[in-house]
């Protein structure tokens, strides 16, 4: 990922980049201005889009493979030759150095027409859009009305969201793979400060101003297929705004109250729908073993049935478990079944070793992407074929598995923490009780992901305690805790992928 | 004349036999001392091996951590070959009160180094097999064996293990070795004066 926005030469006015939209993953591409011309480069092309790039040195052009077709492009020519068809640029290839800037225009009139499936390039919202995406158009427009500040947003096609709020401001995220956003230019007002486009690119906030006090929303249908959401923001004190109910349906979930803490339990709602536990190991995989001979698969199928219970009582979503029996499941079948079913969550189940006995407690892990960044094969990797949930199977182009929970990295590490604070004055916690390592389970699962060591089954207390009904209980019930309380802060805008922490560990928080 | 002739006789002998001794044991010895030198150059004290110093990485007396323990290990020409010693040093068990990360039986079976500076430690079965499973502990084994081989070697940027000539998943079910992985700093603490009291 890192080469594909990597700079290499300062010709170019650097622009701000686009982000490639595929079903499965969100990923930048660097952009830089050549004359009035927005340029790519075809060597971050080539990663993103399995292309072969070849320079013909003696013809002054570039031949690019993609699944034995070309595209043909000339140096000084406004021109490409797409499978043998000719399509017109907005301008000319050009040669940066070593490398070759097409104009980005390039991947919907030159690779689409030989690329496998559709192309789309949205130059305002600075998207690129592979494949079947899910990219409403939202059009945002602010207007003072009486005392209050009105914000509606036009979402076509019609696409759920949830609104979520936070201390400074509400988060407005929608349910899609990015967003065609449309924002108003805006000048600061007391109840709104600005309106910005989060960096996960599916939500958008509404920065609150000093006297902000409250807001409601509301939904109306519009023609084609759209829908308008009105949000309006009252402010603090004097008087609590009238309903705004213009004729629409119901209005969505209540405003917090004006305290601008929502407390910790308050459910955002529709945030999580789907969770799915993975009970560690099973069949011929025992996993570790302890001293009495307690068996890690046995403990996690336990806690995983245990905690689907407590998950669906509490929380009243769907619990999938990846096996209800002893059996033996391919570790990518565990994170395929939490992709296909479109889980919220994925948890998995585990119970530790050390070499040393006196090792104990539990553990809460995240996935790092320790793997080289610039690890070659990163970027050039075959399309992969997953199993999907329930037979057949899906291609995942061009991205290896990793990058699915690389696009996750912030919210499970909130995750993480989360569970850790609802754990550790409940149950014996490591010393490290959070840690950041290249689990293999966690690394294709495109969902917030973590995994529990919920002790050490070499040490004889842990051992012990860990069979035992009452611990299961608890610790059910702390990471049920866990899971409502990173509910609160779900819709919180992601991380960006650069930030992405190395290797090892990164405590989110470490007990003394 | 019969007794002159046997006198004679005894002479003769005498003669060849001095001569005998002149020609064939005194005057080789004799012309022999001066190169004498080279010749006696029997192999002298076989040279010492040498040796380098290097930082093996077993668990933490807490064992929460991995520990470096500095060690001589032979000296070996050019990184593979650098590369197989440092693998063969940190496969060796530890003395007590020293605990290893990787699991007992587990052999260096080949490595391989790659123009980009990736290493291949291919291990025997037990890495894998007589791995006692659990997160932290593969963790540990995992970095045990990459930390050893880029703390020493900086022409090493990252290492993938491979099992029996093979790439593998995991080891036990967590770490994924499927790409090469990169020194990991964070699982090492640095050493207390009580581990350097424990090097060797």
């Amino acid at each position: 990922m890192t080469t594909a926005i990597a700079r290499q030469g300062p010709a170019p006015r650097t622009a701000l980049p686009f982000s490639v939209i595929s079903a499965d993953a969100r990923r930048p591409l660097a952009t830089s201005f050549v004359g009035e011309a927005l340029m790519v480069s075809l060597d971050d092309l080539a990663a993103l889009f399995q292309l072969a790039v070849r320079e013909d040195a003696l013809a002054g052009g570039v031949t690019i493979g993609y699944k034995g077709r070309t595209v043909i492009l000339t140096a000084g020519q406004a021109l490409a030759s797409t499978g043998g068809r000719l399509v017109s640029l907005p301008a000319p290839p050009v040669k940066d150095g070593r490398r070759w800037l097409v104009p980005v225009e390039f991947l919907n009139r030159a690779l689409g027409p030989i690329y496998d499936v559709r192309l789309d390039v949205r130059k305002n919202s600075r998207l690129v859009l592979v494949g079947n995406v899910r990219v409403p158009r939202v059009a945002v427009r602010q207007e003072p009305s009486g005392s209050q500040t009105r914000v509606s947003f036009a979402i076509n096609p019609k696409t759920s969201y949830t609104i979520s709020q936070e201390p400074g401001r509400l988060l407005v995220r929608f349910e899609a793979d990015a967003l065609d956003a449309v924002l108003p230019a805006f000048s600061p007002l007391p109840l709104l400060q600005s309106i910005h486009l989060s960096e996960s690119g599916q939500t958008i906030a509404l920065d609150v101003g000093p006297r902000f006090g409250s807001f409601r929303a509301s939904l109306a249908a519009q023609d084609e297929g759209g829908v308008q959401l009105i949000v309006d923001l009252s402010p603090a004190a004097p008087e609590q705004a009238p309903a705004a109910s213009r004729g629409g349906p119901p209005a969505i979930p209540v405003p917090p109250p004006p305290d601008l803490q929502p407390p910790a339990a308050q459910p955002t709602a529709g945030a999580l729908r789907t969770i799915v536990i993975d009970a560690g190991h099973g069949g011929e995989d025992i996993g570790a073993r302890g001293a009495t001979g307690v068996l890690e698969k046995d403990i996690t199928l336990a806690l995983a049935r245990r905690l689907k219970g407590a998950i669906e009582s509490r929380l009243g979503v769907r619990v999938l478990l990846t096996r209800d029996a002893d059996q033996a499941v391919p570790i990518d079948d565990r994170a395929a079944l939490a992709n296909n079913s479109k889980a919220d969550l994925f948890v998995s189940l585990h119970a530790n070793a050390s070499a040393r006995q006196t090792v104990s407690g539990a553990q809460i892990y995240f996935f790092s992407a320790d793997h080289a960044a610039d690890d070659p094969r990163k970027t050039t990797m075959p399309p992969q074929t997953l199993p999907a949930f329930g037979g057949g199977s899906r291609v995942i182009e061009m991205i290896p598995w990793e990058m699915a929970q690389l696009r996750h990295l912030g919210e499970s590490g909130s995750l993480a923490g989360a569970v850790e604070e609802q754990c550790r004055d409940r149950v014996r916690m490591n010393p490290s009780p959070v840690l950041q390592a290249p689990l293999r389970v966690l690394a294709g699962a495109n969902m917030p992901a973590v995994l529990v060591e919920i002790g050490f089954l070499t040490n004889p207390d842990d051992e012990q305690q860990i069979v035992s009904d009452a611990f299961q209980n608890v610790l059910s019930q702390a990471l049920v805790d866990g899971i409502l309380r990173y509910r609160d802060v779900v819709s919180q805008p992601r991380p960006p992928q650069g930030t992405a922490p190395g290797p090892g560990r990164q405590p989110v928080r470490r007990r003394p | 004349m019969t007794r002159g002739r046997r006198i004679a006789l005894v002479a003769l002998t005498l003669l060849l036999g001095t001569a005998f001794a002149v020609a064939f044991v005194v005057l080789p010895r004799w012309l022999s001392e001066p190169p004498a030198t080279p010749s006696r150059a029997e192999p002298a004290a076989p040279p010492a091996t040498p040796k380098i110093k290097a930082r093996i990485f077993h668990v933490s007396e807490d064992g929460q951590h991995l520990v470096a323990i500095e060690r001589e290990i032979p000296f070996g020409e050019g990184t593979l070959a650098q590369a197989r010693r440092l693998v063969e040093a940190q496969l060796e068990r530890p003395a007590p009160p020293l605990v290893s990360a990787i699991p007992e039986g587990t052999k260096l079976r080949a490595v391989h180094l790659l123009d980009t500076g990736e290493l291949f430690v291919d291990l025997s079965r037990e890495a894998s097999a007589a791995h006692p499973g659990g997160t932290f502990d593969e963790i540990l084994t995992v970095y045990s064996i990459v930390n050893a081989v880029t703390e020493n070697l900086p022409a090493i940027r990252s290492v993938q293990i491979l099992v029996d000539g093979r790439e593998v998943d995991t080891l036990a079910g967590h770490v994924d070795l499927r790409r090469p992985l990169h020194r990991g700093a964070s699982w090492i603490l640095e050493p207390t004066p009580r581990d350097r009291a424990n090097q060797d």
